[in-house]
């Protein structure tokens, strides 16, 4: 790992200074990620500015809305008992994700954070013009098996590997940001980037921005509910394909559904589509599969990632027949 | 400067050739005191802790149950810090990039891979290894199951599914094999142990015996 400095500031406002006014500082607060990458030389930071002694780790409900401060930990939210009550789906798709040793470790915010595990990312021999801007791309004409099937370009075919954030996006989550200028709310869906010729960069963070909280409004998904994760073990590996399924379901009729994407694009990806498909629809088989059908057709494949096309409309169905029939 | 005075609590081996790498450190801890610019020194003043590039800030860690004062540079990790400066090798360094679970510690009560932490972000916590657990002679209930249900080949992996079998039964999610496979899933064993594993952690937990 490359050399550094280390602060742990007592205040929000420090911190941020810290970082905006140096380009080469990063925040770390639980670090799975950013020292897994600094041991890799994919990333050299020469500031590491320690958030964890910042007051953001509060989970609680301010009237119809949950707010999870930034450094609450991936496992404390997981088996929160109104997360587990009203916000089910969030609670299955972290422990989807991960070990209970990382879940342990990891925070809300360094969640979102998360980069891709794209191996040519983290290959620092191989060209990436996420990690290197206008180097290439190792995985396009690479292998390719893992990489996006929505929404790639062709500067970048990464996914992001995050669990936690399918569901955020499926629950039309806010996240709280604070930088320099002030703080702002970013919609969750507006909070993470596609490719384009950018890839680069993540998410829509501004310089030296970070974020506090994620709020989410109260639904009425709290039953029929499933996160659905495909990998190629049966635990403790990033997703093929992931699918988050939310439906409100009366009398037999579907009032309205929320569906979202994992491992699939750079970004968690929602089908809004499908949704729409649904509502008003009963929960069958036959309108499930219908929906799927929806989902994928915007699917480009590449030469190893063709199979993610089959496995995400099954998926897609079984998720929502899981959903379904709690 | 912060003062070497750790180790105090814990065997230190001095051999030979480590004299000079101690002359390296200490040298080039001066050296990055010099090159400190003053900006960070008087950021010092406003940030609860900090340490320059080469330099190395003071440490409060209980470990095992013991209050150690520790001097650490900021890139050191928990693990590194644990096997290196401490002689604590029962901790395992398998991938050192949290993907093995070799390196599983509680941190105040909870299992986290030492791996992926820094040292310093750990100030004033309680860490336990496997060390840490048996009762003088007496092996922790787990160690024990360990051994009477063969759940290791060739032991690497061992101390971390240890310490990953105790918090996961301390945690509630012990209560089935299928549960124990999916909350026991960080811990690698290229060995294959893994159905002894769990039939040692249900022996423990259908036991009752307080872990």
């Amino acid at each position: 790992m490359n050399q550094f400095s280390y602060i742990r500031p007592a205040s929000l406002k420090a911190a941020i200074d810290a970082v905006a006014k140096d380009n080469s500082a990063r925040f770390i607060a639980g670090g799975t990620n950013l020292l897994d990458l600094m041991k890799s030389g994919v990333t050299t930071p020469e500031k590491l500015v320690d958030i964890n002694r910042l007051p953001l780790k509060e989970i609680q409900v301010n009237g119809a809305t949950l707010h999870i401060g930034a450094l609450a930990l991936n496992s404390e939210l997981a088996a929160h008992d109104t997360v587990k009550s009203q916000y089910p789906l969030l609670s299955q798709a972290l422990l989807a994700g991960a070990s209970q040793q990382l879940r342990n470790m990891a925070t809300v915010g360094g969640n979102m954070m998360q980069r891709t595990r794209c191996s040519y990312f983290y290959d620092t021999t191989m060209p990436c013009n996420k990690r290197n801007p206008n180097s290439g791309c190792g995985a396009i004409g690479g292998i390719n098996r893992m990489h996006a099937i929505f929404g790639a370009s062709d500067s970048c075919i990464a996914v992001h590997p995050s669990d936690m954030c399918v569901a955020l996006a499926a629950l039309d989550a806010t996240v709280l940001v604070t930088g320099p200028k002030g703080s702002r709310r970013i919609p969750f869906h507006d909070f993470h980037r596609l490719p384009g010729n950018t890839p680069q960069l993540d998410n829509n963070l501004g310089k030296g921005e970070l974020i506090t909280g994620v709020e989410i409004p109260a639904n009425d998904y709290t039953k029929y509910v499933y996160y659905l994760k495909v990998r190629d073990r049966a635990s403790y590996a990033f997703a093929l394909v992931s699918v988050a399924a939310a439906l409100d379901i009366h009398n037999n009729e579907i009032r309205s559904a929320r569906l979202a994407m994992g491992g699939v694009a750079h970004k968690p990806w929602r089908l809004y589509e499908a949704e729409k498909a649904l509502t008003g629809k009963a929960p069958t088989e036959e309108n499930f599969r219908y929906a799927a059908n929806i989902a994928i057709q915007s699917a480009k494949t590449y030469p190893h990632n063709a199979f993610k096309t089959g496995l995400s409309l099954n998926s897609i169905q079984t998720a929502l027949l899981k959903a379904a029939t709690v | 400067m912060p003062q070497e005075n750790d180790q105090q609590n814990y065997p230190q081996k001095k051999e030979k050739h480590e004299a000079r790498r101690d002359f390296l450190k200490q040298s080039s801890a001066m050296m990055a005191l010099a090159l400190t610019p003053p900006l960070v020194m008087k950021a010092a003043q406003h940030d609860e802790a900090i340490a320059g590039i080469f330099e190395k800030m003071p440490l409060s860690l209980e470990i095992n149950g013991k209050k150690v004062q520790l001097s650490v540079e900021p890139r050191v990790t928990l693990l590194d810090l644990l096997r290196e400066q401490l002689q604590l090798t029962g901790t395992k360094k398998g991938c050192d990039h949290g993907q093995c679970g070799a390196c599983t510690v509680h941190v105040n009560g909870q299992r986290i891979n030492s791996c992926l932490t820094l040292a310093v972000m750990q100030e004033g916590k309680k860490i336990t290894t496997i060390e840490g657990i048996a009762n003088g002679d007496q092996l922790h209930p787990v160690q024990e199951a360990f051994i009477k249900h063969d759940g290791f080949q060739c032991g690497y992996c061992t101390p971390g599914q240890i310490m990953s079998a105790v918090a996961c039964i301390r945690e509630g999610h012990a209560g089935s094999p299928t549960e124990i496979r999916e909350f026991m899933s960080g811990n690698i064993c290229r060995c294959g142990a893994y159905d002894n594993i769990v039939n040692a952690i249900m022996d423990v937990k259908q036991g009752g015996t307080a872990v």
